[in-house]
């Protein structure tokens, strides 16, 4: 493992609204080609965590290292442009415009071509645009309106957006979040496959256990500001604090894990 | 010292009226979310109302009386305004609400003069308060002692409201979260129509208060309007004690500026309001607004660019236009002109409000900036008229990239309000700074050399002109960079986390807006031989907000249509009747309320329909879902 770069160190990372401590010193990494969950329950800090990572938010203290860079105080844009895709919680789009452009956007951004005035943007890496999409399966709606998309069609599109700009980090925010249980496995599944074979790192929240279980390599778990456990699926699955004050109980994990091992 | 001390409570008094139409206005928008642009208007209506009643009925009862008589009366006119037109559009784009309140403005301009006549008024003095005040050797109208304690009284009275009531606990839940008030059961449409009632009631007793103070004429609702917005913006749009500090803030600061700087007294305040807009863009006390996710609009059909049939038919209807001298006679062809420059100009904010989703509210700036930087470089430079062309419309594109910088800062209605306050700064500046633009008088004698001075040919001029102008926008509407704009427009999230900088993309597109639009009124320096400071007001902006919304603010270049036929309405309209502003702003709500996607927009409606005939209900549904 230690022949693989670390993409992003994080370390002693805190943030506090008030007197509430949102985030409490974390510290954590992850190397390319890592999918990494982060987990807990509602108000934990995984959404300012988050923030924090993708520049929408400035933590009080500690250091964020991404891809060699310190990031803390830049924007989403500059982060952007290190090689940091983003995908949001709610999907976030164009709605005005088809799928294809849609994608042709952030290649025109990552083209360095946002003040071209002149050159028409049909034409703009438009087989590029096509390949980002048939990579998420949404080569056949490539034409269509984004604002006609259904929702987990949404999601995909918004994969081929992240993928624009070659990144080396993909931060994902509950990329699941509102979907069908059918296409939450799947999504996740397409989203491993890519970037394991792009050697990306993923880093992402969610709720849904099965999917957390089934591709994270690694899971961190947060409570209350704090990481309480760091570890496989299988060490955060026996962790009895974290059944404690998260997972429960309830034999459904080792269940499902029973099942997928019989098929 | 007594003298500032005098100046200081001057100001104070100043600031009464402004408070009490400011707080109105924002407690109207904490509710409704509707910027009333109206609001002036009621303050206006409220003087002459309160100048009748005062004036019929005499003695401290008839004058008190009256005052609140006036300004209950005018709240019920509010009401039945609320009932009949905003109901219908709480649903609606932003801008389409300030426009149709902009509509009522324009009527109940022409309304009041109507009623009331075009001369000024002068209001009976206050009993009780007619006399002065004696300061160290310095006199105080007692009258404005009195308007100082009022807006304490009225602060403390909104907060008594609001703090001890059942109805003031709905309001302030219902300024937080309009759809969890609704879904508690609480019947919102007489809630919205009672805090409408409350706000116009507070512009109103503004109104009613000023007349003994100021004479009561008909352009007091733009004039108070204005300082309104300056005081909100800096205050922060919903908050009542904002209001309260910034309309002293203002009013100070007009009262001191004057002894200060007398000559920069008016720029003053707007350089007071950008220093707040740059610290803290939600206003002093306002708070920041969670990043909106737009509404997709009316439609979310992708744009597309002319088919080559489409193209073959613009390209033979500007060969039929090019025509036109063979048939038209020279009243016709100077007609033509004209409405060829407001196709520019139309087509330039067009390009700000659509691609941009940007509606600047004083986009008429740059095209005033236009004709004064002809009429500077052909009259006082003596320059030849190509360069002149050329050359002037410079200064629209340097005033858009500076007042620019500043508004694409904010958006919605805080950058449509902050696009008008700039616009009455440049038109002030033409207006007061006789030495440079002649003030009132104008710059003349800007005329056309002898190649273009025929009707025909300065028709052909113009004409080739629009065309180019409409041309390169289209270009730039679907280069990369306005992929970029359009990306900005419709998530700011989003376009943030691919990289793109949408201030500097907004920004840019604020200067071609305002250079074209500079073009625009060049063109127009040279047809009307003179530049006057009517080419920055606000009646030309709001022109070019109908020509825009006429045509279709969701196609590509509807502004187009709208120009030719709104401007062509307007040229016969004005030589119909005399009570233009009335039609025209029966006209404005009419197209918001019945008509809100233009006539282009229909006809790619009807279009889309004929193709698709079942999957356009589905579109919508998952466009809005997209956006919440």
């Amino acid at each position: 493992m230690s022949m693989v770069p670390t993409l992003l160190s994080v370390q002693g990372l805190s943030k506090s609204y008030g007197g509430v401590h949102a985030v409490r010193n974390v510290s954590f990494d992850l190397r390319a080609g890592e999918i990494l969950a982060l987990i807990g329950p509602n108000g934990a800090g995984k959404s300012t965590c988050f923030d924090m990572l993708n520049g929408q938010n400035t933590p009080d203290s500690g250091r964020i290292n991404l891809l060699g860079e310190d990031t803390v105080g830049r924007k989403p844009r500059a982060i952007w442009r290190l090689g940091v895709g983003r995908t949001f919680q709610i999907t976030a789009t164009f709605a005005t415009m088809t799928v294809r452009e849609n994608v042709q956007v952030a290649l025109v951004s990552y083209g360095r071509q946002l003040f071209n005035l002149w050159s028409s943007t049909a034409a703009y890496a438009r087989e590029e645009a096509g390949r980002l999409l048939d990579l998420v399966g949404m080569g056949a709606y490539a034409e269509r309106p984004c604002g006609e998309l259904a929702y987990g069609d949404l999601k995909r599109l918004e994969l081929a957006i992240a993928l624009a700009n070659q990144p080396r980090l993909l931060l994902m925010d509950e990329p699941t979040a509102g979907m069908a249980p059918r296409e939450r496995i799947e999504l996740m599944r397409l989203t491993a496959q890519i970037a394991r074979e792009k050697s990306i790192g993923v880093l992402f929240t969610e709720h849904d256990m099965d999917v957390v279980f089934e591709h994270a390599d690694r899971i961190l778990v947060l409570n209350r500001g704090s990481l309480i456990a760091e570890g496989s699926p299988e060490q955060v699955r026996g962790n009895p604090q974290v059944r404690a004050i998260y997972l429960g109980e309830g034999l459904v994990y080792d269940a499902r894990h029973r099942e997928g091992a019989g098929a | 010292m007594a003298f500032y001390v005098v100046q200081f409570l001057t100001g104070l008094a100043s600031a009464a009226s402004l408070f009490l139409v400011a707080s109105g206005l924002s407690i109207i928008f904490g509710v409704t979310r509707i910027v009333n642009f109206a609001h002036g208007a009621f303050y206006m209506l409220g003087a002459y109302v309160a100048f009748t009643l005062t004036e019929r009925f005499s003695g401290a009862i008839g004058f008190w009386g009256g005052v609140v008589a006036a300004a209950l009366i005018v709240a019920a006119v509010g009401v039945l305004v609320e009932m009949v037109l905003l109901r219908r559009i709480y649903h609606a784009p932003e801008l389409f609400q300030l426009l149709a309140t902009f509509g009522l403005t324009l009527m109940v301009e022409d309304l009041v003069v109507l009623i009331w006549g075009p001369s000024d008024l002068l209001g009976r003095r206050a009993p009780g308060f007619k006399g002065a005040v004696d300061f160290f050797g310095q006199n105080i109208p007692s009258y404005d002692l009195f308007l100082i304690a009022i807006s304490p009284i009225v602060l403390g009275g909104l907060w008594l409201l609001f703090q001890r009531t059942r109805w003031g606990v709905l309001v302030r839940a219902a300024t937080q979260d309009r759809d969890m008030v609704a879904a508690l059961g609480v019947n919102q449409k007489w809630l919205f129509t009672s805090v409408f009632a409350l706000g116009v009631f507070l512009a109103a007793l503004g109104g009613a208060l000023q007349i003994p103070r100021d004479a009561v004429h008909h352009a007091l609702d733009l004039r108070i309007i204005v300082d309104v917005f300056v005081v909100v913006v800096i205050g922060g749009l919903g908050s009542i004690i904002g209001a309260f500090v910034a309309a002293v803030l203002v009013s100070e600061l007009n009262a001191f500026g004057i002894l200060i700087f007398p000559k920069i007294s008016i720029i003053l305040v707007f350089l007071v309001m950008a220093v707040v807009l740059i610290v803290r863009p939600w206003g002093l006390f306002g708070k920041p607004e969670a990043a909106a996710r737009r509404t997709p609009g009316l439609t979310v059909n992708p744009w597309r660019p002319l088919t080559s049939g489409e193209r073959l038919a613009s390209l033979v209807a500007l060969i039929v236009a090019a025509a036109l001298p063979l048939v038209a006679g020279n009243y016709a062809l100077t007609v033509a002109s004209e409405i060829a420059i407001f196709v520019i100009f139309a087509a330039s904010l067009h390009f700000l409000m659509s691609v941009g989703g940007l509606a600047s509210f004083g986009h008429a700036a740059y095209f005033g900036l236009g004709a004064y930087g002809v009429a500077f470089l052909a009259k006082l430079a003596g320059l030849p008229m190509i360069v002149s062309l050329l050359l002037g419309p410079l200064l629209g594109l340097l005033g858009a990239a500076v007042f620019g910088f500043f508004a694409v800062q904010l958006s919605g209605v805080y950058f449509a309000m902050l696009t008008l306050a700039f616009a009455q700064i440049v038109w002030s500046i033409a207006f007061q700074w006789v030495a440079v633009t002649g003030g009132d008088n104008g710059i003349l004698g800007v005329w056309p050399e002898k190649w273009a001075a025929g009707p025909a040919s300065f028709y052909w001029l113009s004409l080739g002109i629009a065309a180019l102008a409409v041309a390169v926008l289209r270009v730039i509407v679907f280069s990369p960079f306005g992929f970029a704009l359009r990306a900005t427009r419709d998530s700011p999230l989003r376009s943030e986390a691919i990289g793109i900088n949408g201030k500097r993309v907004q920004w840019t597109a604020f200067v071609i807006a305002g250079t074209v639009a500079g073009v625009a009124g060049a063109l127009f320096a040279y047809l009307k031989g003179s530049v006057f400071p009517d080419s920055l007001g606000i009646s030309l902006s709001v022109d070019a907000l109908v020509m825009v919304l006429l045509g279709g603010v969701e196609t590509v270049s509807g502004a187009v249509v709208g120009a030719i036929v709104y401007k062509a309405l307007n040229i016969w309209l004005v030589s119909q009747t005399d009570l233009s502003k009335l039609v025209l702003g029966g006209f404005i709500v009419l197209i918001v309320v019945v008509f809100p996607k233009g006539i282009v927009g229909m006809l790619e409606t009807i279009r889309n329909r004929r193709r698709t005939p079942a999957s356009k209900p589905a579109i919508l549904t998952a466009g809005i879902e997209t956006a919440e």
